[in-house]
C-alpha cells in the first residue's frame, strides 16, 4: 500500500498508543460524568448514570489492554501507520475540507462549495481556468436547483444570496 | 399460507407507476454510490434520507431499500473492472473477478456477479417473506428482559465474529453506546456527557456518525493510497450473459451454499463483509477447482457476490421484526422508519401490514429492476470512474456536508461529520471495526431503556436475564458468543496439547 520511498511520518505502534489513550481518556470522562449523576441503584430504581457507568469502564478496560499489547509489540514499531507523502495527500484534502465547512457559516454553502471545488480542480488537477469555473458553478448550481428549488430544503446561505435576494 | 395472500396484497401497494418509478430512479442512484469511492450504501442513504421525508413512508422505503440494492450491486462493478472493490463486502470479488477481466473475460464476470447478487438477494427475500411473520409472532411476547437480551445477542455476535480484533470490537461498540448516552436522559431528565454545551444536548446523530465515518474517512483512505483508476473495458452484450448464464447453473450447489452462509450471517449481524469472505473462503475448499481459486474462477466470482447480496438483503428480517438492524445501511433505514413514527418491531407485522408487505413485495421488484439496470448500464456506470479524482473527491465532500446538513440543519453537525471523518480513516487503518459504533449508537437508547426496565422489574438483580427458559437460552448463546473468541484458543491450546 505504502511506497517504500516513502518515509514514515508515524508508525502503527504510535498511533496504536495514542489512539488506545484517547480512548481510555475518553472512557475515563463517561466514569466521572456518570459517578456524578449518580451511578446506583436509588429508591425509584437506577440513576442516570447507572448504565454509562459501566459503557465507560468497558471503554478503560480493552483500552488499557490495547496499549499495554502494543508498547511491546514490536512488528507494529517496524510498520507505517502513514508515509509522508501520504500523509501530505491527505492533508492536502483534509485542510481545505476544515476551510470549506468553517466557511459554510460565513460565506454560506453555495459559494464555499464552488470555492472548494474550484481549489481541488486547480491544485489537484491543475485544469484550465474555464473549465474550473464551468464545472464548479455548475454543479453549484445544480445543487442549487435541487435543493432550493425541487425539494424546498432550505440550505444556509451567505451575503451573496441576500444581495441577489434569493433567501 | 397467509404470507402468500400478504405478499400479493404486499404488491398491489407497491406495482404503481409512482413506485415502480422510485424503483428504478434508487437502484440507478445506488449503483452510481457503490461505484463512487467515499459513498456507499449506508452514508448514501443517509444523505438521501432527508429527501424522502415528504414522501409517504412505503414509497421513501421502497426508494431507500432500492438505493441500498443498487449499492450491493453496483460494489461488483469495480472490483472487477478496477480491482478496485467500491464497498467492502465486494473485496473478495476482486479475487477471481479482476483477474477475469484481465483474461478478457469481464463481461462474463460482471454477469455472474450480478446473476449471483440476484440469486442471493431472491432466496434472502424468500427467507423474509416466510420467517418474518413467525419471528414477529413469537417477539410479541418478549418483555424488557428479553428485548434486551436480543440486543446482547446482538451485541455479542459481533464481538464473536470479529476476527481476532474482539478487544477493538468491544471498544467500539462501548463508544457507540456512550456517545448514544449524551443528551438528555429521557428518564430522568438529567443531562448527560454534555459538559454546559448546548450543541450537545440532543446528543450525537447517527446519521452524521455514518456519513462521516463511512464517506468522509473513506476519501481520506482513498487519497492516501494514491489515486490510479486503470481498468478494464466492460463489454457486455446479449451473447455474453447467455453464454454466462448457461455456465451458472453449474456452480448451483456453491450458490445454495453462499446463500445459506449470507442469509445465516446477516440475521445474526455478522454483516455482508464477513458473509463474502467466509462463503469465498468455503467455495474454495469444496469446490473441485478450488485450487484454481484465484487465477480467475467464475466460482470465485459466484460465492463471494451470492453471500453478500443474501447477508445484506437479510440483515432486513431483524431490523424489521425485533427492531434490531443486522448491518450499518439496515440500521440507516431503522431509522427513517422512526423518523416517519413507524416503530420497528412485532408490531409492525400488525399494525402496518400495509407497509411491511409492500416493502417485503418491493424488495423482489427491486431486486428485479435491479438486475435489469446493472446488465444494460455497465458501461455507463464504468464511465463514472473516469471522472478525474480531482473533480469526484470536492464533489462527494459537498454532497456528503449537505446530507450532514440536512439531518438536523445545523451547520454544527457539519463540523461534526469532518470530525468522524478523521476518526473513521485512523479506526480504519488501525482496524477498529466501524459497524458497531453505529449500531450501537442507533439501538444505544433502546438497549439502555430495555435494560433499565428489565432491572426495575428484579430490583436490580441480574438473575432476571436467565429467568425463564427463552431469555436464560438467549442470554447464554450470547455469553458463548461473547467469549468465542477465547473459547477458540482455548480448543485450539487443547487439540495441541
Amino acid at each position: 500500500m505504502n511506497d517504500k520511498s516513502d518515509r514514515p511520518a508515524a508508525t502503527i505502534r504510535t498511533l496504536e498508543l495514542v489512539v488506545a489513550a484517547l480512548l481510555f481518556a475518553f472512557g475515563a470522562i463517561v466514569i466521572a460524568d456518570s459517578i456524578r449523576l449518580g451511578a446506583r441503584w436509588a429508591e425509584d430504581g437506577p440513576q442516570a448514570g447507572y448504565f454509562p457507568f459501566y459503557i465507560g469502564l468497558l471503554i478503560c478496560i480493552p483500552a488499557a489492554v490495547v496499549f499495554v499489547r502494543a508498547l511491546g509489540d514490536r512488528a507494529k514499531a517496524a510498520k507505517t501507520f502513514v508515509g509522508r507523502d501520504a500523509l501530505k495527500r491527505v492533508m492536502w484534502m483534509l485542510v481545505p475540507s476544515i476551510v470549506y465547512v468553517v466557511l459554510i457559516k460565513l460565506i454560506g454553502i453555495y459559494i464555499a462549495s464552488t470555492a472548494f471545488i474550484a481549489f481541488f480542480m486547480r491544485r489537484l488537477g491543475r485544469y484550465p481556468w474555464i473549465t474550473t469555473a464551468a464545472v464548479a458553478v455548475g454543479v453549484s448550481l445544480v445543487f442549487f436547483l435541487l435543493f432550493e428549488v425541487w425539494f424546498k430544503l432550505p440550505l444556509p446561505k451567505g451575503p451573496l444570496e441576500s444581495w441577489l435576494g434569493l433567501d | 399460507m397467509a404470507e402468500i395472500g400478504s405478499l400479493i396484497h404486499g404488491f398491489g401497494v407497491a406495482l404503481t407507476p409512482f413506485n415502480l418509478m422510485l424503483m428504478f430512479i434508487g437502484v440507478v442512484l445506488g449503483v452510481i454510490i457503490g461505484v463512487l469511492p467515499g459513498l456507499g450504501g449506508a452514508n448514501g442513504v443517509a444523505i438521501l434520507l432527508p429527501l424522502t421525508f415528504t414522501m409517504p413512508p412505503t414509497s421513501a422505503i421502497i426508494m431507500l431499500s432500492c438505493i441500498y440494492w443498487g449499492a450491493l450491486f453496483g460494489g461488483a462493478i469495480t472490483s472487477i473492472l478496477f480491482n478496485i472493490p467500491g464497498e467492502p463486502w465486494s473485496v473478495a470479488t476482486t479475487f477471481d473477478g479482476y483477474p477475469l477481466a484481465q483474461k478478457g473475460r469481464a463481461g462474463a464476470a460482471l454477469t455472474a456477479a450480478f446473476t449471483s447478487s440476484f440469486i442471493g438477494a431472491l432466496i434472502a427475500v424468500i427467507v423474509i417473506t416466510f420467517l418474518s411473520p413467525i419471528v414477529a409472532s413469537f417477539a410479541l411476547q418478549f418483555g424488557p428482559p428479553e428485548l434486551f437480551a436480543v440486543y446482547l445477542l446482538t451485541f455479542c455476535a459481533f464481538v464473536g465474529m470479529s476476527k481476532g480484533q474482539a478487544l477493538k470490537t468491544i471498544a467500539s461498540m462501548m463508544v457507540g453506546f456512550a456517545l448514544a448516552a449524551v443528551g438528555l436522559d429521557t428518564v430522568t431528565g438529567s443531562l448527560r456527557l454534555t459538559f454546559g454545551f448546548t450543541d450537545l444536548l440532543k446528543g450525537f446523530n447517527f446519521l452524521i456518525a455514518v456519513i462521516g465515518l463511512f464517506g468522509i474517512g473513506e476519501i481520506l483512505l482513498t487519497l492516501e493510497e494514491g489515486l490510479a483508476f486503470k481498468g478494464a473495458r466492460a463489454k457486455l452484450n446479449l451473447k455474453v450473459v447467455m453464454d454466462t448464464w448457461r455456465e451458472l447453473p453449474r456452480y448451483w450447489l456453491t450458490s445454495l451454499r453462499s446463500s445459506a452462509v449470507g442469509c445465516f450471517m446477516g440475521i445474526v449481524p455478522g454483516g455482508a463483509t464477513p458473509a463474502s469472505f467466509m462463503s469465498y473462503g468455503v467455495a474454495k475448499r469444496f469446490s473441485r477447482d478450488g485450487e484454481k481459486f484465484g487465477t480467475g474462477q467464475i466460482e470465485g466470482v459466484v460465492a463471494p457476490e451470492t453471500a453478500a447480496h443474501a447477508a445484506g438483503t437479510s440483515a432486513l428480517l431483524p431490523m424489521l421484526t425485533l427492531g434490531v438492524p443486522g448491518s450499518p445501511t439496515a440500521a440507516v433505514l431503522l431509522g427513517g422508519l422512526l423518523i416517519w413514527g413507524l416503530q420497528p418491531g412485532p408490531l409492525l407485522f400488525q399494525e402496518q401490514k400495509e407497509f411491511v408487505w409492500g416493502l417485503i413485495a418491493s424488495m423482489y421488484l427491486g431486486n428485479i429492476a435491479g438486475l435489469i439496470v446493472v446488465l444494460t448500464c455497465v458501461p455507463l456506470f464504468a464511465a463514472i470512474l473516469r471522472i478525474p479524482f480531482s473533480i469526484i473527491a470536492p464533489v462527494i465532500l459537498v454532497v456528503c456536508a449537505i446530507g450532514a446538513y440536512t439531518v438536523n440543519n445545523s451547520v454544527f453537525d457539519v463540523y461534526l461529520m469532518l470530525v468522524f471523518g478523521v476518526a473513521g480513516y485512523v479506526m480504519r487503518k488501525l482496524e477498529y471495526p466501524l459497524a458497531p459504533l453505529v449500531l450501537a449508537l442507533v439501538l444505544g437508547d433502546a438497549a439502555e431503556s430495555a435494560f433499565r426496565q428489565a432491572m426495575l422489574m428484579s430490583q436490580g438483580n441480574p438473575s432476571i436475564l436467565f429467568a425463564n427458559a427463552l431469555v436464560g437460552g438467549m442470554t447464554t448463546l450470547a455469553l458463548v458468543l461473547l467469549f468465542w473468541p477465547l473459547i477458540q484458543t482455548g480448543l485450539r491450546r487443547a487439540k495441541a496439547a
